[in-house]
């Protein structure tokens, strides 16, 4: 009500705070342009989208030597027959790049024609998989959470103690060192056990997630028991008093409504575990943080392609605070 | 049905309290037992003894011939047996009306859906509660809920209910729905304990008058001989203060 009937007579600095805010944004966006024309950068903003998407080329070459005897055209398509020494062979290019012609002479190896075909960029494969590797991270890390939610709230010391001291470890430690355990000492630990029973290898993949995912476990596991506790205990005791067991009154009467208290605080840890995943690059898992890293060495248009990376990032993290929210308001009713 | 010998209860937290101290009481089949006495008299206590929501010290206290403090007693199949209703309601807020009533039905009694629809709607009708089935129980009102709760309760088929001052949340003008509810079930021949400050109701409906003080059972009786001519001391004062 009150905001309703300020509107109409907004002051003077209301207007002026508006006036600043802009004038601020475009100084900040300016200055940073100006300072990267005084250092001569050049921006090529035209050179990001083939790190996405771009038309790779799949070169047809001869395997034989000889001279090219006929070149047919089929369409959109070309017919190359090479001729050598007693033996022969067709090959089918594109009409377009067709790179000989009828009399040449060919050595093996030498290009015939050019396909030309579409294909996902670097950077959209490093988005690809921090979003595969985040989305599996957050699922382990719900259940592990879960799990040591329930634990660290029961009465027994073998239930009740782990996950203390679980907890405690992995929120005393810092991520990128639980990373470099999890993949040098674990992950060694694990691959030589594997070798010597004869099975395959694990990829740094798998302990990128673990690593991810009982980091993750661990704040979602405090978050888990502060909503439960957080829940009146006439629930449970009128859940008991009906007859259901302890797991019962949790599964039907306690969780549901924990759930809808844990959401939010729940959303924020996910969002900064999508955003720990760029962690991951230095154990040569290759997501949008290190994918950027190549690109940006090969390329070498930095401002722009930072940019973008963080631009990605924010997509991933806006869109996931979208959907918790949907679920919060579903929740509600 | 229910026989309570010789029960202690001590509460640790935050220092050494004796709720309950040598309490031996029976209630027989069918009948009506009030407990009254003053705040933290343990009245309460005792009262949520009968289905181990508190674990008894010491003692026995026998449900239907099983001994509750017996560790290897099944505590939950007793609590099926035994139904209970609270001061502050405690339903289920993200359940609505009819699925608080189905809900132990379905998970413990193992009824089908359409059994236990049949009953919560039957319930529902028997307190009146029945064109708000649908609703969410944050959009009833305290005596709605109250009666709603003692539908939740009578759903399981208990052979006892027990109330825990159901009525002592409630605005004035609405104790008086959840009374005729409990009236009425008392009538049905139901086995009831109630500890209650509604004295009326004592008088009106109750077969005998359990008086506690300090943790301890003072004096039983009808409440016809309770409330005019009662023996101890304390459970005159106690009378005079509150008539």
């Amino acid at each position: 009500m009150e905001s309703a009937e300020r509107v109409p007579g907004r002051s003077r600095s209301y207007y002026l705070g508006v006036a600043c805010f802009f004038v601020l944004i475009a100084m900040l966006l300016g200055g940073t342009y100006y300072a990267t024309q005084k250092i001569d950068y050049v921006w090529r903003w035209y050179r990001v989208p083939q790190y996405f998407y771009y038309l790779g080329e799949i070169e047809v070459r001869a395997e034989i030597q000889g001279e090219v005897g006929s070149v047919a055209r089929e369409g959109e398509e070309a017919l190359v027959r090479v001729e050598g020494d007693g033996e022969s062979e067709t090959y089918r290019v594109p009409a377009q790049d067709l790179r000989v012609s009828e009399g040449d002479f060919i050595y093996p190896g030498d290009v015939l024609g050019v396909y030309k075909e579409w294909k996902v960029g670097i950077l959209l494969q490093g988005l690809w998989l921090t979003l595969k590797v985040s989305l599996v991270a957050i699922l382990l890390g719900i259940l592990i959470g879960l799990a040591t939610g329930l634990a660290r709230i029961s009465s027994n010391p073998l239930f009740k103690w782990t996950s203390i001291i679980y907890i405690e470890l992995i929120r005393g430690s810092p991520l990128l060192v639980q990373i470099f355990i999890w993949y040098f000492v674990l992950g060694t630990l694990i691959n030589k056990l594997l070798m010597l029973r004869g099975f395959g290898q694990l990829s740094p993949l798998w302990f990128g997630v673990a690593s991810l995912a009982f980091f993750a476990g661990a704040y979602v596991g405090e978050i888990v028991r502060a909503g439960i506790q957080s829940i009146h205990r006439g629930q449970t005791e009128a859940a008991r008093s009906l007859g259901m067991t302890y797991a019962q009154s949790m599964v039907h009467v306690i969780l549901p409504q924990a759930f809808r208290r844990i959401l939010p605080p729940l959303a924020g840890q996910f969002i900064s575990l999508v955003k720990d995943s760029s962690l991951l690059g230095i154990i040569a898992i290759r997501e949008l943080t290190k994918a950027t890293r190549e690109v940006v060495t090969t390329s070498l248009q930095p401002f722009e392609l930072w940019f973008v990376c963080a631009v990605l990032y924010l997509v991933l993290t806006f869109s996931l605070s979208m959907f918790v929210q949907y679920l919060e308001r579903r929740a509600v009713n | 049905m229910i026989d309570v010998r010789n029960v202690y209860k001590t509460f640790f937290i935050p220092e050494k309290v004796e709720a309950l101290v040598d309490v031996t009481c029976k209630i027989d089949a069918g009948e009506v037992v009030v407990i009254i006495g003053p705040s933290g008299s343990g009245k309460s206590t005792l009262l949520r003894c009968l289905n181990r929501l508190e674990y008894a010290t010491a003692g026995h206290i026998y449900v239907d011939g099983v001994d509750i403090l017996d560790s290897k007693t099944n505590i939950n199949k007793v609590r099926t047996e035994v139904g209970m209703v609270f001061q502050s309601f405690n339903l289920f807020p993200h359940k609505t009306v009819v699925e608080n009533v189905t809900l132990a039905q379905k998970v413990v009694r193992k009824r089908s859906k359409k059994e236990a629809q049949e009953r919560a709607m039957a319930l529902l009708e028997k307190v009146g509660i029945h064109d708000k089935s649908n609703v969410y129980p944050d959009q009833l009102s305290g005596g709605q809920q109250q009666r709603v709760a003692i539908a939740r309760a009578l759903a399981m088929t208990p052979k006892v209910m027990l109330f825990d001052e159901p009525t002592s949340a409630l605005d004035p003008e609405m104790v008086g729905e959840v009374l005729d509810v409990m009236k009425s079930l008392a009538k049905e021949g139901m086995t009831m304990a109630v500890v209650t400050h509604e004295m009326g109701f004592a008088r009106e409906v109750a077969d005998r008058v359990v008086f506690m003080d300090f943790g301890a059972i003072v004096e039983v009786g009808t409440p016809q001989h309770f409330f005019t001519n009662p023996d101890h001391d304390r459970a005159k004062l106690f009378l005079s203060q509150i008539l």
